[in-house]
């Protein structure tokens, strides 16, 4: 917060909650509307979501919306009730919790805490719990399967992710989000200051691996085998509907930009642009920075979404504990000889 | 010496203990019920598979929730009626389901078409054939998780659709075929415009190729799933690109001698030796550039020449039997029509291609994995109707 110092602390924690819970929905509605419906309808020739509302189709998102909202709330007979029910609310709480140590300019930033990346990687598997109950509770065999594979996909992706990031880490002497920016911000590429370094070009396996392995926690293609619409009709989903299901699709997206933005952060240099390293510019300007890194990010992600096909549960495996895992180990091991020699 | 209760208890309790180690993990299956609403079996068609974790160890497949009774109806038609009705039995492929009842109808009643009737038909019969498995060389993606190819698809078939509709008058069901002959001439400009969509159906195959056939995560999930060895698929009476792919070089087209033109153009049979899905989706891509190919030789070579043989006014078929097949886009489809002399068939016996190719599933779904079903019977590519009649 710009004005920290003059604002109260409990005025404070709720300006920045009503900042951080406005996010998620704008995020997801911004990525939807960009990703989801006109880069995917330019990609493949769809009709539909360039015509409502008249110019490009700007109406689509909203009509959806008010679908999803005004549609009834079933819960099936079979179903555990409150599990069933709260299962949404805790998929999206690990992903509201993600963007607490996001920083988006040199004083923006909720909490800066000193584990911010350690932080954000074991929030961000609490939504699995949030999906084997959804899984559980909607007595479904498709949802029951569905959820155990996303369990199982979840967490063999968790640990390529962790070890992706550890590269950075090494480079940076700092897990703080704030202090790996600020470590891009004051590097410099052979001597040339004036970019910084942007990890990026250090750790560009790990940037591949941290794609792969979101893209994975995201569960979309080609790793989108717990919601496979075309054998689990919706994997653990399945049941849901109405405002219940637009949590599901809120939670995914909203993630989707927080991890965008964590890998903005850790392999792009974050907010920090070459002109105002501090003061009151570099927090003016952060933001955008961040969100035009972001939305890179988040178009590659969109993009291998909606170009391959989907790994089956044994391949999507030996993926992760064969290729990626392996990898990410010896990437760490590079970077920290060259940390020592250097 | 007598054994004491301590000995005893330590012996028994060492055995319980060894037995608790031996015991495997017991698992138990469970029974998946894969439709009849499901979105892979795109239609109506049921799979009752027992699941161990997620490996199957029986399927049955359940068919008969869209049976129309095609095979009753018929004799309650006459015979230029009986192709309405047909028309819907693999409804992507309407014009070609027309050709072998007309066929054998044309048989009893000893009539042949003019050469420019035999031409267009086998024009409308190849194109036919492209309007349908386009759909399915983008639908196996959607199958797979890859959703953009099916909208590639849906873009290009329309132009075959189009051009379906400006010369019959009918989009999917052209009714067009008649007893000697077909019901038009081509119209003006036809030729140039069908020359140009081909030219986009070719591109959409090329497309098709890299995008899809050439992705490691395609060739990963369909290479060795669901191999028919060529004698097992014999045996269950499998036909057209599913058998090709097997390796067995049998095409009706070529090998049935067939009153259409195919016997005058220059083409090829496509096979492949694996007999795997990916085997099916490549002989079935090769076989969609060879009827574009077909198609312009067509339109090259249309003979000049009325388009309508003699016939009655009021048609009856004399007495007999007689049995027609043709190779389908889904396979060998026949019909086995008995007339007895009347206005309509007395009994009509319709073999589809769909019913037969996907009799092999139970036997090809033993052991595989979850997703394996649904590639399995995306690439065994059957449609509804065609399987229910």
């Amino acid at each position: 917060m710009m004005f920290a110092l003059e604002i109260p602390y409990w005025e404070l924690t709720i300006i920045k909650t009503v900042i951080v819970l406005s996010i998620i929905p704008a995020g997801a509605v911004v990525l939807g509307y960009v990703f989801l419906l006109k880069m995917m309808a330019h990609m493949q020739s769809r009709m539909g979501p360039m015509e409502p509302g008249g110019f490009h189709g700007w109406f689509q998102l909203i009509g959806d919306g008010i679908k999803f909202i005004q549609k009834e709330d079933i819960i099936p007979g079979e179903a555990d009730r409150r599990v069933f029910a709260l299962a949404p609310l805790v998929v999206l709480i690990s992903t509201f919790l993600l963007y607490v140590v996001v920083p988006t300019g040199p004083r923006l930033v909720v909490q800066n805490l000193d584990v911010g990346i350690f932080y954000a990687l074991a929030v961000s598997s609490l939504g699995v719990i949030g999906v084997l109950m959804a899984g559980w509770a909607s007595a479904n065999k498709f949802a029951l399967l569905g959820s155990l594979r996303a369990a199982g996909q979840l967490i063999a992706y968790e640990l390529p992710l962790v070890l992706a990031v550890v590269g950075v880490v090494i480079q940076a002497n700092t897990m703080s989000l704030q202090g790996i920016v600020h470590a891009q911000a004051d590097g410099s590429i052979f001597g040339f200051s004036g970019l910084g370094n942007p990890f990026f070009f250090t750790q560009i396996v790990g940037f591949g691996i941290f794609l792969a392995a979101a893209q994975a926690e995201l569960t979309q293609t080609p790793f989108d085998m717990p919601v496979a619409e075309s054998e689990l009709v919706a994997g653990y989903m399945t049941e849901y509907s109405g405002f219940r299901f637009l949590f599901f699709f809120m939670a995914e997206f909203g993630t989707a930009l927080a991890l965008s933005a964590i890998a903005a952060t850790l392999y792009f240099g974050g907010w920090y642009q070459p002109l105002f390293k501090t003061g009151i510019m570099a927090d003016l300007l952060g933001p955008v920075v961040l969100g035009i890194k972001v939305m890179l990010i988040a178009f590659l992600i969109f993009w291998i979404r909606f170009t391959f096909p989907r790994f089956r549960e044994d391949q999507l495996q030996s993926f992760a504990w064969k290729i990626l895992i392996p990898l990410s180990l010896v990437n760490i091991m590079v970077t920290a000889i060259f940390k020592v020699v250097l | 010496m007598a054994v004491t209760d301590q000995q005893r208890i330590s012996y028994i309790a060492s055995q319980a203990a060894d037995a608790r180690l031996n015991v495997e993990l017991q698992t138990e299956e469970m029974t998946l019920n894969l439709g009849p609403q499901h979105p892979a079996t795109h239609g109506t068609l049921r799979i009752v598979a027992r699941l161990d974790g997620e490996q199957v160890v029986k399927a049955d497949v359940v068919c008969g929730y869209m049976h129309r009774g095609y095979e009753k109806l018929t004799e309650v038609r006459t015979f230029p009626q009986v192709t309405t009705l047909i028309n819907r039995i693999d409804w992507l492929s309407s014009f070609a389901n027309e050709v072998p009842f007309i066929l054998a109808a044309e048989d009893l009643m000893e009539i042949e078409a003019p050469p420019r009737a035999q031409w267009i038909r086998t024009l409308f019969f190849e194109l036919s054939r492209i309007a349908n498995i386009t759909l399915f060389i983008g639908e196996m993606g959607v199958q797979l998780g890859a959703i953009t190819p099916v909208f590639f698809a849906f873009r290009d078939r329309e132009y075959v659709l189009n051009l379906i509709e400006s010369a019959t008058g009918g989009r999917f069901h052209p009714n067009f075929d008649r007893i000697g002959g077909i019901k038009d001439d081509l119209p003006k400009g036809w030729i140039a415009e069908t020359k140009d969509a081909m030219r986009r159906i070719r591109g959409y195959c090329d497309e098709l190729e890299q995008l899809l056939m050439g992705n490691e995560i395609f060739e990963a999930r369909t290479r060795g799933v669901g191999v028919i060895p060529a004698d097992v698929g014999l045996s269950y009476g499998l036909s057209g690109a599913n058998i090709r792919a097997s390796g067995v070089d049998w095409d009706l087209r070529r090998d049935a001698p067939s009153p259409l033109a195919w016997k005058e153009l220059d083409w090829k049979v496509w096979t492949h030796p694996d007999g795997d899905s990916f085997a099916r989706y490549w002989v079935r891509l090769q076989e969609t550039r060879e009827a574009t190919l077909m198609v312009d030789q067509l339109l090259d070579g249309l003979p000049s020449g009325p388009i309508q043989a003699k016939v009655p006014r009021i048609i009856k078929v004399p007495a007999g039997e007689a049995w027609a097949h043709t190779e389908n886009p889904l396979g060998e489809m026949g019909y086995y029509v008995v007339s007895q002399g009347g206005l309509g068939p007395f009994r009509c016996k319709i073999r589809s291609a769909s019913f037969h190719n996907v009799s092999i599933t139970p036997w090809l779904l033993k052991g595989v994995y979850v997703p394996d079903i649904i590639t399995i019977l995306s690439s065994l590519y059957f449609i509804l109707g065609d399987i229910d009649r």
